[in-house]
């Protein structure tokens, strides 16, 4: 398709095209192609080929030592599983596309008409409402906004800015054909497919793309995350392999060698058959024939390990704590295979805004001429702000805002009063903005750029200076209900140099310019004869920012009329220039804002987010390393310290803003060699922690503490290869990191260097589409019920409030972590005790592969006797509960040092089971050289044997698990003694009368009976049991006692004071005296200005 | 903040204590508390029982004997070649106290693999379970015991049967110079089990003409219908010396029940005096450097003598309570502070 040609509403023309439809389709099978590609996929993977393989070679006469079915039975019951997972997954695909498929849009085929999302074709006219999703990529026609408007949210597009270049989000060229007229067509006048229209009563457009939609050809294939533990295990699955291969060469050689010397004198009774008439080639023969008998030792039954991350997962979702019920949102494990990663967060990569903080603005305090308005109890203290604290009275007056807030009720007084002073501040905040107006079910709307001058006009209006309707040339406000209209004579915009922004107005022939901007800027532009008012006021101003307000200063001047013509004068000439505009109309601002007269300063909260402080603190607690990554700009501090990143006891906070390579590399080796210095004094302190823990980093062992604060500028040179690391040591050192005003795609190479360079689990959360790129790093949590779903989308935990995530990382993540380390533990030993026992044999029968056990115990081993007692512990298991685990959150930290499960740890517990196979095998044959029935009848048989071994193998794997589990619910209960009971059934009923005299050859062992009933046995049981799991106790108990893990002291700390009810931790925050001026805080957009004075031409 | 209505709770999580975690549990600890008692009552147990087994054991006699024939002077050194066929030894034994009935009389062979998996294998159970067209067309696991040089089935097939041992012994005591035969039971033997339901003869009367068209294994003397010429009933698949050879021992060492000495003047034991056991020695195990024996043997609630088993009782149990003691000490110096 080199061109496209589309005809509005004429499908038959489009359909001499066939463009595909709008039907989408993410699911992969049907109920017909189910079955076979889903087996051919399953049948892909290692692990499945590995039992194929051990099939065919089963198949083999001379190498069987097995029977088919102990691979067959679990090789069907691992792919039934699986399939029957597939198939959940699928289902719910098709559920979610047969939603979006049958959302309604109305399309205009003569007359609107609803039409599902899939009828939608490529030419169709459709109209679109407010807050409606876009359904496709479409042309916009109209709109009900005045000039051509559509506000439209891009939150589900803007991510793709940020990922590979081959994305074309960003360009789009056609041409209009219309009434013999070519119009050339770009992408600002297209919706893309996943944006959702805002503020738009309506609009019409016409659909360009249905399925091949920009957004659909920018889903590019998420990469799959594999855990540490993934990939731990892969490699000591091939360890495991190794040492397979390496028994069945020793035991090849051992049957050479047998063979030798001993079997080919043995003949007698035992020929050698055609096949193998000589040793060597006989070795070769055994050495298949034991790695058929010990394939158990490679643990491929460890597909458990996704049922369990399910069940985790589902936990999560489960989980009422994390459910927000204002908004009807749970939480959602997105992604099932990460769960233990949970447990060993190091940082975390927060996002400011939607994440930390509301992002929601609210006018909070003021100082007007001088006089602050806030509120102080009786003995001048702050007083903290509370539901129940009493709010000002605004009856008065009808246009309110009825959400609004204020609390000192002088202010209000001062208003009614008539205060010039304050009457000019508010016109001022009513006047000077880009917000636009709106009447909405007899409501008044403000529609603001940004949430900051929203709250400003909003504070205002509650103030009585309703700000009512604009034009290009007049803004019409009620002043405490008297409809006034001031002409709008300039707007001086903002930008990002100016840090400010001015109008100019004209009542009555009264010219007066309304300054607001940053505290700095405006001071700097004063009146001299202010001077007095300015350091009232710039008092107030610290106090307002040491609270972490967000502060900005208002000012007026009046303008003689002669002196304003002559500048607007110059301003229309200049303003039509072309060469060097702006700096020509910068100096021309910069002539009229002089000489401003201080009216105030505003202090303007960005609210955080419910619960943030005490959850970053209790992540601090736990040794978790959080990072802000924002794009906001320095004011993002002022959120530091109010949500506990930025404490005042802090060292020293380093700020790095500098913009070119040079003064970032010397800014930070400054600090790198302050950071240096204190590492090197405080290291002889704490020498004696970091033997307790080798594994630690040493930078823990730092006791001063630093901050970085860092802008994108600086970042994006810090980021240089030469740099990073650099960057990265000093960042590590610090407690806190902040990177201000940062580009997405530097938050995703700041995750990625500190995951790469740390080998540091990484989690990032976000709730906005710019977050998505670092989101997809590592771990990512987006919040949810926000606004745009792209970050919850590509996010792998999503729920609604921040303070949910120290339940999910200290909570579901530690016992995730634990419950997946103790179930591999457990796995390893399991299967090694079961498996060596042949290996022991093996030195006994002539290496002639010859099995322990029943083959039927080998194929149900795994599957039956032990799966269910280790899956309930990998479930339900929890040293600590709930409320535990946040209260003492240090018990996070063996995640994040990886203790639980390493190297080491299966190093040990491949011992604790090689251990156990030799004494499972041993003790039996010390019993067994000689032993008699009390009826005189010999009882050294094979048989038997068998049967005693693997009744005390069920036995000594489940006392075990009885030991290695802390929390017994029922359903454990019910699993180990049902598994055990389980056994004895089975065992019973296969080597029964009746099943013998059905299927002959397959079970031929009729011995159960006759040893079981023996008490000698039972004696070989019973010493074979004690013997297999006291060492273990013995070791366990000692270890605690004479080396403790904090773990350790804090569970046998909990265990002695779980009568008395500790008092909760006080992790509220503590509010700063100190004062520390704001930058300046400002959100505001260039060019809203310059859109809204356009109307006039 | 005004609280906006409530939207439906639709997708709030159940509170069961299944989803919130918090199933009621028993949450049992291991404390010094009961570690170590229960350590200490393990150890005073397995001690009890151990002494129990020890002291038992301990009073068992067990008479063992080799005939197998390799030193010159052994009276069996003759029939250890392997040309002599018939052979017939005499092994003579002195008893100076009496041995407690009843006794049990095994042979015993040693580096003996019947637990080699190749050798294991090579028999058709259906056959020996009394399947007729087994009888017609052995397993392929008999090979090479399935047909003879005539392509005849041999029946029963395979190495395991094939090598049946069939040594035969008769024990006489000398009385006064003459030789007084003890009597030796071979009823009831083999396993229940084996007898009653594993092995079954063809229900075809007489059992002779069950075999017709099969030969009988290379090694036997006497086909499988002939083994006991003095009991019509112990024959076929169910003759008691053939289900307890059928039997495989675990180990390359083992013994196997000939006879129980239960009858007559010798049901209380064999008394002293001098014995003389009649041997006809047919079975070869030199080639493979195997060992034969007998060995008379009585047995006790627990079975036959094993001191094993009561030595490591006792010293398990032991352990148990040193580490009890260990752990006492251990804990008493290390124990964690108890208050913070």
């Amino acid at each position: 398709e080199k061109e496209r040609r589309v005809k509005a509403n004429d499908r038959e023309y489009n359909a001499k095209f066939s463009y595909a439809d709008n039907r989408i389709k993410t699911s992969k099978y049907n109920i017909f192609t189910f079955l076979p590609i889903n087996l051919f996929e399953q049948l892909q993977r290692v692990a499945n080929t590995y039992f194929i393989v051990l099939l065919i070679l089963q198949l083999i006469p001379q190498i069987s030592s097995l029977s088919w079915f102990t691979t067959i039975v679990p090789l069907v019951l691992v792919l039934a599983i699986t399939a029957i997972k597939d198939a959940t997954d699928d289902f719910f695909r098709h559920k979610s596309d047969k939603q979006v498929n049958n959302r309604q849009s109305q399309v205009l085929i003569s007359g609107l008409q609803n039409e599902k999302w899939m009828h939608v074709q490529v030419g169709d006219i459709i109209k679109l409402e407010n807050n409606q999703f876009v359904a496709a990529d479409i042309l916009l026609l109209c709109s009900s906004e005045p000039y051509g408007l559509c506000y439209i949210e891009t939150s589900e597009l803007d991510e793709v800015i940020c990922e590979p270049p081959n994305n074309k989000l960003d360009k789009f060229t056609g041409t209009l054909f219309w009434r013999n007229h070519k119009y050339p067509l770009d992408n600002e006048k297209m919706l893309l497919r996943g944006c959702v229209l805002r503020n738009t009563e309506w609009c019409f457009g016409m659909v360009i793309f249905a399925l091949q939609t920009k957004l659909m050809q920018n889903c590019g294939k998420t990469t799959f995350k594999r855990t540490s533990i993934d990939k731990l295990m892969n490699t000591l699955v091939l360890w495991i392999f190794g040492f397979l291969v390496c028994m069945g060469v020793i035991l090849a050689i051992g049957n050479t060698v047998w063979e030798s010397l001993v079997g080919k004198d043995f003949q007698v009774f035992l020929p050698f058959d055609d096949s193998h008439t000589n040793a060597v080639f006989s070795g070769f023969l055994t050495f298949w024939s034991y790695i058929i008998i010990l394939n158990t030792v490679v643990p491929i039954s460890l597909y458990v390990v996704e049922v369990l991350r399910l069940g985790h997962s589902y936990f999560i979702n489960w989980d009422r704590k994390m459910y927000f019920a204002a908004m009807d949102t749970p939480a959602e494990a997105r992604t099932t295979t990460l769960n233990e990663e949970l447990g060993q967060v190091e940082f975390i990569f927060s996002d400011k805004t939607g994440t930390l903080t509301q992002n929601i603005m609210v006018f909070s305090k003021c100082s007007i001429n001088g006089q602050a308005y806030d509120i102080y109890d009786e003995f001048q203290q702050k007083v903290e702000i509370t539901e129940k604290t009493a709010c000002v009275d605004f009856s008065f007056n009808p246009l309110r805002d009825t959400k609004f807030r204020f609390y000192d009720g002088r202010l209000v007084e001062a208003v009614k009063q008539e205060d010039p002073s304050v009457q000019e501040f508010f016109r001022l905040l009513a006047l000077c903005h880009t917000v636009m107006p709106e009447e909405k079910y007899e409501n008044l709307v403000y529609q603001a750029q940004s949430p900051d001058e929203g709250a400003l006009v909003t504070a205002a209006r509650n103030f009585g200076y309703v700000f009512r309707a604009r034009t290009p040339e007049n803004i019409t406000v009620f002043e405490m209900g008297q409809p006034v209209t001031y002409q709008l004579l300039a707007i001086l915009d903002f930008n990002n140099v100016r840090k400010r922004m001015s109008v100019i107005r004209n009542s009555l022939g009264q010219i007066k310019l309304y300054c607001k901007g940053a505290d700095t800027i405006i001071f700097e532009r004063l009146d001299v004869c202010g001077l007095e008012l300015m350091d009232i006021t710039s008092e107030h101003l610290n106090d307002f920012a040491g609270e972490g307000l967000r502060t900005l200063a208002l000012a007026y001047k009046d303008i003689e009329e002669e002196y304003f013509e002559v500048w607007m004068k110059k301003y229309i000439f200049v303003s039509t220039v072309i060469e060097n505009r702006e700096d020509q109309l910068a100096a021309l601002y910069e002539e009229i804002e002089q000489d401003l007269k201080l009216l105030g300063v505003t202090a303007i909260e960005d609210k955080l987010q419910d619960g943030v402080p005490e959850t970053i603190a209790r992540l601090n607690l736990a040794d978790i390393k959080i990072w802000m990554l924002t794009g906001d700009k320095l004011t993002a501090i002022n959120i530091g310290y109010s949500c506990n990143m930025l404490q005042d006891d802090m060292s020293e906070v380093f700020i790095i803003s500098e913009n070119t390579l040079l003064e970032v590399q010397q800014k930070l080796s400054t600090k790198e060699h302050i950071v240096g210095l204190s590492r090197v004094s405080s290291a002889t302190d704490v020498k004696s922690d970091i033997q307790l823990y080798p594994d630690s980093v040493f930078e823990e062992a730092i006791i001063a503490e630093y901050a970085l604060v860092i802008t994108g500028d600086s970042l994006a040179h810090a980021l240089d290869p030469g740099l990073r690391l650099v960057l990265l040591d000093v960042a590590c050192l610090c407690k806190t990191v902040i990177c201000c005003r940062v580009t997405p795609l530097q938050k995703a190479q700041v995750v990625e260097l500190v995951k790469t360079h740390k080998k540091a689990v990484t989690l990032a959360i976000g709730d906005g589409a710019n977050d998505v790129s670092m989101i997809k790093a590592h771990i990512g949590v987006g919040i949810s019920g926000q606004e745009g779903m792209q970050a919850v989308l590509s996010s792998d935990y999503s729920f609604a409030q921040f303070r949910y995530l120290q339940r999910l990382l200290l909570v579901h993540g530690r016992w995730s972590y634990f419950r997946m380390c103790n179930f591999l533990r457990y796995f390893f030993y399991k299967n090694f005790s079961f498996t060596l026992v042949h290996f022991w044999y093996g030195f006994f029968c002539g290496f002639s592969a010859q099995t322990v056990y029943d083959q039927w115990f080998i194929t149900l081993f795994n599957i039956v006797y032990t799966s269910l007692p280790v899956l309930a512990m990998g479930l339900f298991d929890q040293d600590v509960n709930d409320r535990n685990s946040l209260r003492y959150p240090s018990l996070y930290k063996p995640g994040q040092m990886n203790l639980l499960f390493n190297k080491r740890q299966f190093f040990l517990c491949t011992l604790q089971g090689l251990g156990t196979s030799f004494l499972l095998f041993f003790i039996p044959y010390g019993a067994f050289c000689v032993l008699l029935k009390e009826d005189g009848s010999n009882f050294s048989d094979q048989q038997a044997f068998a049967v005693t071994i693997a009744t005390s193998l069920v036995i000594v794997v489940s006392v075990q698990i009885g030991y290695d589990m802390h929390y017994w619910t029922a359903i454990n209960h019910l699993f180990i003694w049902g598994s055990i009971a389980v056994y004895f059934a089975i065992l019973f009923a296969m080597q029964s009368n009746g099943i013998f005299g059905v299927f002959t050859s397959y079970f031929p062992f009729v011995t159960s009976r006759n040893a079981l009933s023996e008490l000698n046995v039972w004696l070989v049981i019973l010493l074979t049991t004690v013997v297999c799991v006291v060492p273990g106790l013995v070791v366990s108990f000692l270890r605690v006692d004479l080396f403790p893990t904090e773990t350790d002291k804090q569970v046998r700390h909990l265990q002695l004071r779980k009568r008395q009810e500790p008092q909760e931790q006080s992790l509220r925050r503590v509010r700063r005296t100190s004062s520390r001026r704001s930058a300046y805080a400002f959100s505001h957009q260039q060019g809203y200005g310059e859109l809204i004075t356009s109307g006039r031409n | 903040m005004n609280k906006k209505e409530k939207p439906e709770a639709e997708n709030r999580p159940d509170n069961t204590a299944f989803t919130q975690q918090r199933l009621p549990a028993w949450q049992p600890m291991l404390s010094a508390g009961i570690v170590i008692p229960l350590f200490l009552i393990i150890g005073l147990i397995f001690i009890g029982i151990g002494v129990a087994l020890f002291v038992t054991s301990r009073d068992l006699q067990v008479l063992e004997m080799d005939y197998t024939g390799m030193e010159q002077n052994s009276p069996c050194f003759s029939c250890s070649d392997p040309d002599q066929k018939n052979c017939k030894c005499t092994l003579d034994f002195n008893l100076d106290k009496l041995f407690e009935g009843p006794v049990f009389f095994y042979y015993a062979l040693t580096n003996y693999f019947q637990n080699q998996r190749s050798y294991g294998v090579s028999k058709d159970d259906y056959q020996l379970s009394g399947d007729l067209d087994n009888f017609k067309d052995p397993d392929s696991t008999c090979s090479p015991y399935r047909y003879d040089s005539n392509n005849n089935p041999i029946v029963p097939c395979g190495s395991l049967a094939n090598s049946m041992f069939n040594d035969t012994f008769k024990l006489y005591q000398l009385v006064a110079g003459t030789k007084k035969e003890v009597p030796l039971d071979g009823k009831g033997i083999a396993w229940w089990t084996d007898y009653n339901i594993k092995y079954r003869n063809p229900s075809v009367t007489p059992l002779k003409n069950a075999f017709n068209g099969t030969v009988k294994p290379l090694f036997w003397p006497r086909p499988a219908y002939e083994l006991d010429p003095t009991d019509p009933a112990n024959n076929g698949f169910i003759n008691q010396d053939f289900l307890v050879w059928m039997r495989r021992a675990a180990l390359p060492n083992f013994r196997k029940l000939y006879r129980r000495i239960t009858e007559g003047d010798y049901s209380t034991g064999l008394p002293e005096g001098n014995y003389s056991l009649e041997i006809s020695y047919n079975y070869p195990v030199l080639n493979f450097d195997g060992r034969k024996k007998v060995v008379f043997t009585n047995v006790s609630w627990m079975g036959g003598k094993n001191e094993f088993l009561g030595i490591a009782y006792l010293v398990i149990g032991s352990l148990c309570i040193v580490m009890s003691v260990v752990m006492l000490i251990v804990y008493a110096k290390f124990k964690f502070p108890e208050e913070d």
